[in-house]
């Protein structure tokens, strides 16, 4: 039927330069499974952390080169035009690696103290940093979907290998399920996206959508709003973050963190591909669904937030205010509300892992008491500074990062006269304020029977706290770098 | 009604016909067949062998290991057996992509062997 | 080597930082010799950078030099950057705040020896110079309020040092309310700047056209309220004497050198923006707080007290050199008064060491044989207060009356407190100096006086040679000379020029010499030789500062406290019920959402299916509009 030549295959370009910081990550992954099968006995820690680290340096520093070489020769994309090079995804590689190397460092502490495996974890970490970086960076549904399971199963069986903890186990087997049927609305949104625009590959979908005009668009609405389902899932945006609270609470804290930074930030960077960057020519349909979703993010984040008895849960919930925020910013779908997001995802990422850094170190019992910081304050005076300066940043008091990364966010609302959304995210980020001064009181009123908690300490920690909270603290006062950097990393879609 | 779902309604119509001849084949079966049950003629059928304890049953816990890394191992043939038709078509390219993956697997049952999850214990 | 100017605040800033980690582990006396150490540099730092300052031309505009370090608060129109202005005016203020600075620090290792808290005390002294440096070189209003809220902080902490006594830790209460009131002044004053010319950066306020007459004045009027919080003028002068109750090294660095002088700095780098009307008042309540200020200091018998009285009076004349228009003699008299007035400070200081702590010149006397150095240099500081030449206190305060004399509308009148004001100046220094180091021994047996250890002494020596020579930058009579007034210049929108022929000049000169020498004489005969009784010479109307003081506190303790705890009714019963009621509603709506938070995975799941069915919902309302 066809003649032979039609049938050749010719490989599609490949920029491997591009796909070099994830080839990294996934070598050292192989690089630490062959080694540890190689040794006679239980591998060590400092291996496996080294290895990691080293992964993460080597290709952080490989996205710095990329990042001139897009600065320079502008954006691009690779492998068919799945693959896209822009700022937006060496924007997300870079955070995705610091919060790699973080959490390298305070999982170090914790596996030795835990009896985890660490070969098998750092394995699974870093295959879950590669998929989250395909997820930031891809320009194809497919592909995007590829990235968010390599993410999301590396991270079940991270929180389940604890396995001596029932809470941990649940947690695993709830985050599975659910992420599993809402990966089920997923798939079904990128299948409805095919069927509406003829591509899966969001550069066909977007000329398409910008050259057509649809008499009738239901399917394109369906896709839209199953793909909605599915990413705010991921992103733990109400109504979908039930899952949250429950398995933050069981997770091993240094993979909460992970998952509440990077599994966050992943799903956001592909729901801004997706939204504000394809389906920008439909922005005015996808726009409000997107505010109510904020909407009741917000509320429900900073409300339930203070019901809380449980840090790790109080944390759960402020993490899902913060996706609303976010999410504030992405309705706004402009440039401007996007740089905001991609500055509120970066300066959050770092509180947050400082702050589980900190939690992890306060130990690992089954549950997380409030109490338990009871009197910190006199008996751990340099961490409960650390914890408050990073709750405070949480909360967006001004001098933190937070404050600028609020200030953004609410600025990028009103100047697409969100009025009314700006008003919610200010009175939301006032609820919330309780809650996080709720731990600072904690710590220095509230007195403690006995001598004091006594946190379990390890140096890495401590370079994870204290980094981070210097990093939250000059941001506050010179944000101005990280706002540039924002603003030249809004994503682009370009054929390649 | 739009080209897609018209087709969408072929599927339906073939979904209701075969519920309705499979309701009709069992019904017909029904009314038709004498009915005289004994003891032994409603023992579950386990294929001529009479069934012992309960249907609540525990089986070895190897036998899932077994069974999940021989379903890992089992799904690679499916990327396999298209680019071995294409062989030729996809030359030095596709054979390097190959090796790279089946390299990735067996480093995935070498670690496995090493762990002691191949060990009939 | 302008470009150096971020060493000098850097410096002191690395100074805090080490002392903050490592502070209480190296101890004494490392951590003093830490702090002496960045306060030295940032000195040298200074020195360098006037020396680029120096090297360029004086004329074309080329000394005004900006480091901006990064955009700090971009918000719409109102761009705030991190920066720094280097010119006449703050490098001359950064070098004598780091000069001053850096002995008095050196003085503190001996003061201080032995203190619990040691190393927090220098590390408080680091910060506060890292402040004040920010106040001097801020390139705009914002950094310079921040650097004065910076040294308004170090102050309280400082005046509240040995917190565990009662009325140190009131002092520092009072200090931190009253300076309250200015630092109001301030916010309005940049606000109203920020809304009237659109800038808050002081070159671009100084190339601004000027403001209406009405805003102008409002606006000169709202900085002076600041300066006179922050250098103790009428009426907000009352916290500086309680503030006495710091250790004496603060009181000569925090409270007589260098903070107290930020409100003439902050007048005279907005002197483009003050109006004749503002100028007016700021003379008259200049030369008020003057008189006021040294009549009060007359009958005090705390060592200390006698100089913040002191202190207060000859703040007054700084204002009342900003008022008559001479900035110059303004600055003049700031870098001279720091010199003498630090000295006077430091030598009571080891005064009061050597004493075991008494303060109360009743119980001193004949002291000078004991304490040879101490009681020298005193003496050098008494005489450059006492404008006595060619003392430095001489050459700057004869200049201020003698633009007070030329003050267009009530110029003799001005002139005339203030040459009431240098009498009394004269006698109560007198007095002072009589009372410690001459006349008969009066204090117990067991107390056995010592002079200072070197670290004490020598920056008394240093200090007393600027006491002497410091008149030196800005002698008057032969245009030359006037180093100081050529080197600020360029700041100025108006550059002051003094009227009066050289007669008259040297008239006003001998009578300001003779006043001094007679307050010198009525008070040594009646403190030395006895021959004026000198009961009736401490009233107690003076002795308690007129009830200044005693009125302010008996009208805040009683109609005020009656209207403070209305105001406190108010929000315990308004604002606190709506917080509360607010806090209360949203506690339940929490209660009515967390049913659903069941930790059911088949009840997520539906909440899953009920969001998508939500979402779908909404875009299908969007497609039927």
């Amino acid at each position: 039927m066809f003649a032979p030549q039609l049938l050749g295959f010719v490989s599609p370009s490949i920029n491997w330069w591009a796909l070099l910081p994830q080839m990294i990550l996934l070598g050292a992954a192989l690089l630490i499974l062959l080694l540890s099968s190689l040794a006679p006995r239980r591998s060590s820690t400092t291996f496996a952390t080294v290895t990691t680290l080293s992964a993460a340096i080597t290709a952080y520093f490989v996205s710095i080169g990329l990042w001139y070489d897009v600065e320079r020769e502008g954006a691009s994309s690779s492998i068919a035009s799945a693959f896209g090079v822009d700022g937006f995804s060496i924007f997300f590689t870079m955070l995705i690696l610091i919060a790699l190397a973080i959490t390298a460092l305070l999982s170090h502490h914790y596996l030795d103290r835990e009896g985890i495996d660490p070969p098998e974890f750092h394995a699974l970490l870093l295959c879950s940093a590669a998929g989250a970086i395909v997820m930031a960076a891809a320009n194809d549904l497919v592909v995007m979907f590829l990235g968010l399971e390599a993410l999301s199963i590396a991270i079940y069986v991270m929180i389940a290998m604890h396995s001596r903890r029932s809470e941990a186990r649940e947690s695993a087997v709830k985050y599975f399920v659910l992420g599993a049927f809402s990966s089920a609305f997923l798939l079904y949104g990128i299948a409805l996206t095919y069927g509406a625009t003829g591509s899966t590959n969001l550069v066909h979908v977007r000329e398409y959508l910008d050259a057509v005009v649809f008499r009738d668009q239901h399917m394109l609405m369906a896709a839209m709003g199953l793909l909605l389902v599915g990413l705010s899932f991921k992103v733990a945006a109400a109504p979908f973050h039930f899952w949250a609270p429950d398995v933050y609470q069981g997770a091993p804290s240094p993979v909460t963190g992970w998952m509440a930074s990077i599994a966050k930030a992943a799903g956001f960077a592909a729901l801004l591909r997706i939204f504000f960057a394809a389906f920008a020519s439909h922005d005015s349909d996808w726009s409000p669904v997107v505010a109510v979703l904020a909407f009741v993010t917000l509320v429900v984040g900073a409300v339930m937030a203070i019901l809380q008895t449980d840090v790790k849960r109080m944390l759960a919930f402020s993490s899902i205010s913060h996706a609303g925020y976010v999410l504030v910013a992405v309705q706004s779908a402009s440039n401007d509300g996007t740089a905001a997001a991609l500055f509120y995802l970066f300066t959050y990422t770092l509180m947050v892992l400082g702050t589980f850094a900190v939690v992890g170190a306060m130990g690992s019992d089954d549950d997380h008491p409030l109490t338990r910081y009871a009197g910190l304050g006199r008996s751990k005076p340099l961490i409960a500074l650390s914890l408050t300066a990073l709750l405070l940043a949480q909360a967006g008091v001004p001098t933190t990062s937070g404050f600028i990364a609020k200030f953004q966010v609410i600025s990028a609302a009103v100047s697409n006269q969100s009025y009314f959304l700006a008003g919610a995210a200010m009175v939301t980020a006032v609820i919330g304020a309780f809650m996080y001064l709720r731990i600072i009181m904690t710590m220095y009123v509230v007195d403690d029977d006995e001598s004091g908690p006594s946190p379990v300490w390890h140096w890495t920690t401590s370079t994870v706290v204290l980094g981070t909270v210097i990093f939250t603290m000059v941001l506050g006062l010179v944000p101005q770098f990280l706002i540039e950097f924002a603003e030249q990393a809004v994503p682009i879609l370009i054929r390649g | 009604m739009s080209e897609l779902l018209r087709s969408y309604l072929t599927v339906g119509i073939f979904g209701v016909a075969a519920i309705a001849m499979a309701g009709a084949m069992l019904t017909i079966a029904r009314i038709l067949r004498p009915q005289r049950p004994t003891r032994q003629k409603l023992i579950a059928y386990e294929s001529g062998v009479d069934p012992v304890g309960g249907d609540w049953a525990q089986s070895q816990i190897r036998y899932y290991v077994f069974a999940v890394l021989f379903v890992l191992f089992d799904v690679e043939a499916v990327f396999i057996f298209p680019w071995a038709t294409r062989l030729e078509v996809y030359g030095l390219f596709g054979l390097v992509e190959m090796a790279i993956f089946i390299f990735i697997l067996v480093l995935g049952l070498f670690y496995a062997w090493r762990k002691g999850v191949l060990r009939w214990v | 080597m302008v470009e150096l100017v971020w060493l000098i605040p850097a410096l002191p800033l690395i100074g805090f930082l080490i002392l903050l980690l490592v502070g209480s582990r190296i101890g004494e006396p490392r951590a003093g010799w830490v702090a002496t150490t960045a306060a030295a540099g940032s000195f040298l730092a200074a020195v360098v950078v006037l020396a680029g300052l120096l090297g360029k031309d004086a004329h074309s505009g080329d000394r005004s030099y900006e480091l901006v370090l990064f955009q700090w608060l971009p918000s719409g129109s109102l761009k705030v950057e991190a920066g720094f202005l280097v010119d006449p005016l703050s490098i001359t203020m950064a070098l004598f705040v780091t000069g001053v600075g850096a002995l008095i620090h050196l003085y503190s290792i001996g003061y201080m020896h032995g203190d619990p808290k040691y190393s927090k005390f220098f590390l408080y002294l680091n910060l506060f110079l890292f402040s004040m440096l920010m106040l001097v070189f801020g390139n705009n209003l914002v950094v310079t309020f921040l650097g004065w809220e910076g040294v308004g902080a170090c102050s309280y902490f400082l005046i509240s040092f040995w917190h565990r006594r009662e009325s140190a830790a009131t002092a520092g209460k009072k200090a931190f309310v009253t300076n309250r009131v200015g630092d109001w002044g301030f916010m309005v004053a940049t606000f109203a700047i920020w809304s009237a010319l659109g800038t808050v950066t002081y070159t671009e306020i100084a190339s601004s056209p000027a403001m209406s007459a009405a805003a102008g004045t409002a606006v000169s009027l709202l900085l002076f309220v600041a300066a006179a919080g922050k250098s103790a003028q009428l009426p907000l002068y009352v916290w500086l004497p309680d503030a006495m109750e710091g250790p004496t090294p603060v009181s000569a660095m925090v409270h007589a050198a260098t903070m107290v002088t930020s409100g003439v700095y902050l007048l005279v780098r907005m002197n483009g923006l003050l109006t004749d009307d503002a100028l007016l008042v700021i003379a008259v309540i200049g030369a008020a707080t003057a008189l006021f200020a040294a009549l009060s200091a007359v009958a005090q018998h705390d060592i200390k007290k006698v100089l913040a009285y002191s202190t207060i009076s000859q703040l007054g004349f700084m204002f009342l050199a900003i008022g008559s228009g001479a900035y110059v003699a303004a600055i003049f008299h700031v870098i001279t008064h720091a010199f003498f007035k630090a000295l006077l400070f430091l030598g009571s200081g080891s005064v009061i060491h050597g004493m075991h702590d008494e303060q109360d010149m009743r119980k001193m006397g004949a002291l000078r044989a004991l304490m040879p150095i101490t009681a020298g240099t005193f003496i050098v500081g008494w005489l450059a207060i006492a404008g006595v030449p060619p003392f430095s206190g001489f050459w700057s305060k004869d200049e201020i009356l003698l633009a007070a004399w030329e003050q267009k509308n009530i110029g003799p009148l001005l002139w005339f407190v203030g040459l009431v004001t240098a009498l009394l100046t004269a006698y109560y220094m007198t007095r002072q100096v009589i009372l410690v180091f001459f006349g008969e021994q009066r204090w117990d047996e067991d107390v056995h006086p010592h002079e200072s250890s070197w670290t004490m002494t020598l920056p008394l020596c240093l200090l007393a040679g600027a006491a002497i020579v410091g008149g030196g930058i800005n002698l008057p009579l032969v245009k030359e000379w006037l180093v100081l007034e050529h080197f600020l210049e360029p700041i100025f929108a108006h550059p002051h020029h003094f009227s009066s022929g050289t007669s008259t000049k040297v008239v006003l000169a001998v009578i300001s010499v003779v006043i001094g020498v007679l307050g010198i004489t009525i008070a040594t005969l009646a403190w030395l030789f006895r021959r004026i009784p000198t009961e009736q010479l401490e009233p107690e109307f003076l002795e308690n500062a007129m009830y200044v003081d005693s009125t302010y506190a008996r009208v805040v303790s009683g109609p005020g406290t009656s209207s403070f705890q209305k105001a406190a009714d108010f929000d315990k019963g308004v604002v606190d019920g709506a917080v509360n009621g607010v806090g209360a509603a949203v506690r339940k709506l929490g209660q009515l959402i967390q049913p659903a938070q069941s930790g059911y995975m088949r009840n997520y799941a539906t909440g899953v299916a009920i969001g998508a069915l939500m979402i779908l919902v909404v875009l299908a309302w969007g497609l039927l509009l």
